[in-house]
């Protein structure tokens, strides 16, 4: 296949970016987008130039790194998949593809398609964990009995890999279909409703602070989700947020 | 706990959809009477009356509704202002095909909204305070007879309003066909087994309820037309 590429270029955080135009060649459809990707890096740094700087690491559709805003949609045109699991065979020999970052204020670029994605860690780090001991003398969690529905819930809120694919797609760049994975997995669980008031409020409180828009029920989010994160988490925050705040002074 | 509702994004969220709801029931009660203007003039002259002059409706129902109007607008603004500002840069290539148009642009439908409560209050409210708290007339009289019925078919006859009430309607149809059941995810009452049926009553009050004021609008004109 032969595919003109449209790339955004932006040398570091506050330099000004503009879409750069390349043509690759000789790509096999069974390729996977970043292997195309790869491809086109080796060209540029066989003519000397610099090569475009994209985010990976599993390529295997579970560590959540790469990202990318494929002609106009989080993941490219393929439902339930992260960039690295796409395949070149889903497009055309000669299509354009316009290849973006995540844009969000809360996720500023680094460079080219890479964005910062801390402000993800820092939320979870305000709330999206549980407080054991963990001294040698931890109880094991299979002790404690969880009705099976309410965990295989909490199972697919956790299947969440923090890709910031809800943010890219949301046209209020809102991070609640994250933050609701992160608040109902721990939700449904007794070990994680000890501190659910305090993690609902902190959690929200940071995601705010972070400058994310706010959810306007669109459910862009809920279809670009690689791993098929329900708006029903939403509506579980809200519940959550609802009765932690009316509980607390 | 004052700032988890008017600061963070979740509660602000909650208020704006728990105005939508006031406002959705103000709206029913409306056109419950409106319609009653196609069954039964007198009836209709009656109850306008009622609504008009009885003191708890007047003084604390009506202040209510206004308020929670301006509060509905005023925060909707605000949601947006911030929901435009969280992306600096827009995608060059964005298909937005994974959204509705009426999900995304609630401000553009409210607005349509918003301008035709202004045409609104023109027509009918202003006079009525204008006779009421200015001329001190609580008679609601007119000529020795109730004015409601005749002052709505006055308004009716001309074809450019009747024009523009009915386009307003689908504006606001648009408003609810997301509003309304955005709001029950706002409160958290949404889940899978609710939301089919939910979207199906979504469906039905965001197009019978408009609908229904557009019907009582084109009847007084047709019924005008004829005699
Ligand atoms: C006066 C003009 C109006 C304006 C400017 C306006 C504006 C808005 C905006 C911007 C939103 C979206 C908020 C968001 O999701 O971020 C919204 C939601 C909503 N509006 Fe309005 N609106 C108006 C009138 C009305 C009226 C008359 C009704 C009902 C009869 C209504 C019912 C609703 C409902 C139910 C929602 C959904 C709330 C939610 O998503 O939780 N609005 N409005
Ligand atoms: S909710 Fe889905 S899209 Fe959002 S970060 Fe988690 S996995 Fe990615
Ligand atoms: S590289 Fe790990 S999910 Fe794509």
């Amino acid at each position: 296949m032969k595919l003109n590429l449209k790339i955004w270029r932006q040398k570091n955080r506050d330099s000004k970016g503009k879409i750069a135009t390349y043509t690759v060649k000789n790509i096999s459809k069974d390729s996977s987008f970043l292997e195309m990707l790869d491809i086109l890096n080796n060209d540029l740094l066989e003519k000397g130039e610099e090569p475009v700087a994209f985010d990976h690491d599993c390529r295997e559709g579970i560590c959540g790194m790469c990202s990318l805003y494929i002609n106009g949609k989080a993941h490219g045109p393929d439902s339930r998949v992260t960039t690295c699991q796409l395949h070149m065979r889903k497009f055309n020999d000669g299509e354009t593809i316009y290849i973006e970052p995540w844009r969000a204020k809360a996720l500023p670029i680094i460079k080219d398609l890479v964005v910062d994605r801390t402000a993800f860690d820092r939320i979870q780090q305000a709330g999206g964990y549980i407080s054991v001991n963990t001294s040698g003398n931890t109880q094991d969690a299979n002790l404690t009995p969880i009705p099976k529905n309410d965990a295989d819930k909490s199972f697919d809120a956790a299947t969440c890999i923090g890709c910031a694919a809800c943010v890219a797609t949301c046209k209020n760049s809102s991070a609640m279909l994250f933050v609701s994975a992160k608040v109902s997995q721990y939700a449904m669980l007794p070990q994680g409703r000890v501190e659910a008031k305090e993690r609902v409020i902190n959690m929200v409180k940071q995601m705010d602070k972070e400058g994310f828009g706010n959810c306007s029920n669109t459910g862009a989010c809920e279809i670009e989700c690689p791993k098929g994160i329900s708006l029903e988490n939403i509506a579980k925050l809200n519940r959550e947020y609802l009765s932690a705040t009316l509980s607390t002074k | 706990m004052k700032k988890y509702y008017f600061y963070y994004t979740i509660g602000r969220k909650v208020l704006m959809a728990l105005s939508g709801f006031f406002l959705m029931v103000f709206l029913l009660q409306h056109l419950a009477i409106n319609l009653l203007s196609v069954i039964s003039p007198n009836l209709f002259n009656e109850v306008s009356h009622f609504m008009g002059t009885n003191k708890l409706i007047q003084f604390i129902l009506q202040p209510i509704l206004i308020s929670g109007l301006i509060f509905h607008l005023i925060m909707g603004a605000i949601l947006d202002y911030k929901n435009r500002n969280s992306r600096n840069t827009n995608y060059s290539y964005n298909k937005n095909d994974n959204s509705t148009w009426v999900s995304r642009n609630m401000i553009i439908t409210g607005t349509m909204v918003f301008l035709f409560i202004c045409l609104h209050f023109y027509d009918f409210w202003i006079p009525e305070i204008n006779t009421k708290f200015v001329n001190g007339d609580w008679s609601g009289l007119h000529h020795g007879e109730f004015k409601y019925f005749s002052e709505l078919q006055h308004k009716f006859q001309d074809t450019w309003r009747v024009l523009l009430y009915s386009i307003s309607f689908i504006f606001l149809s648009l408003h609810l066909l997301h509003g309304f059941q955005s709001s029950f995810q706002s409160v958290g009452i949404r889940n899978s087994s609710t939301t089919p049926l939910l979207k199906k009553l979504s469906i039905y009050y965001a197009i019978l309820v408009p609908a229904g004021f557009v019907f009582i609008a084109i009847y007084h004109y047709i019924d005008q037309l004829i005699i």
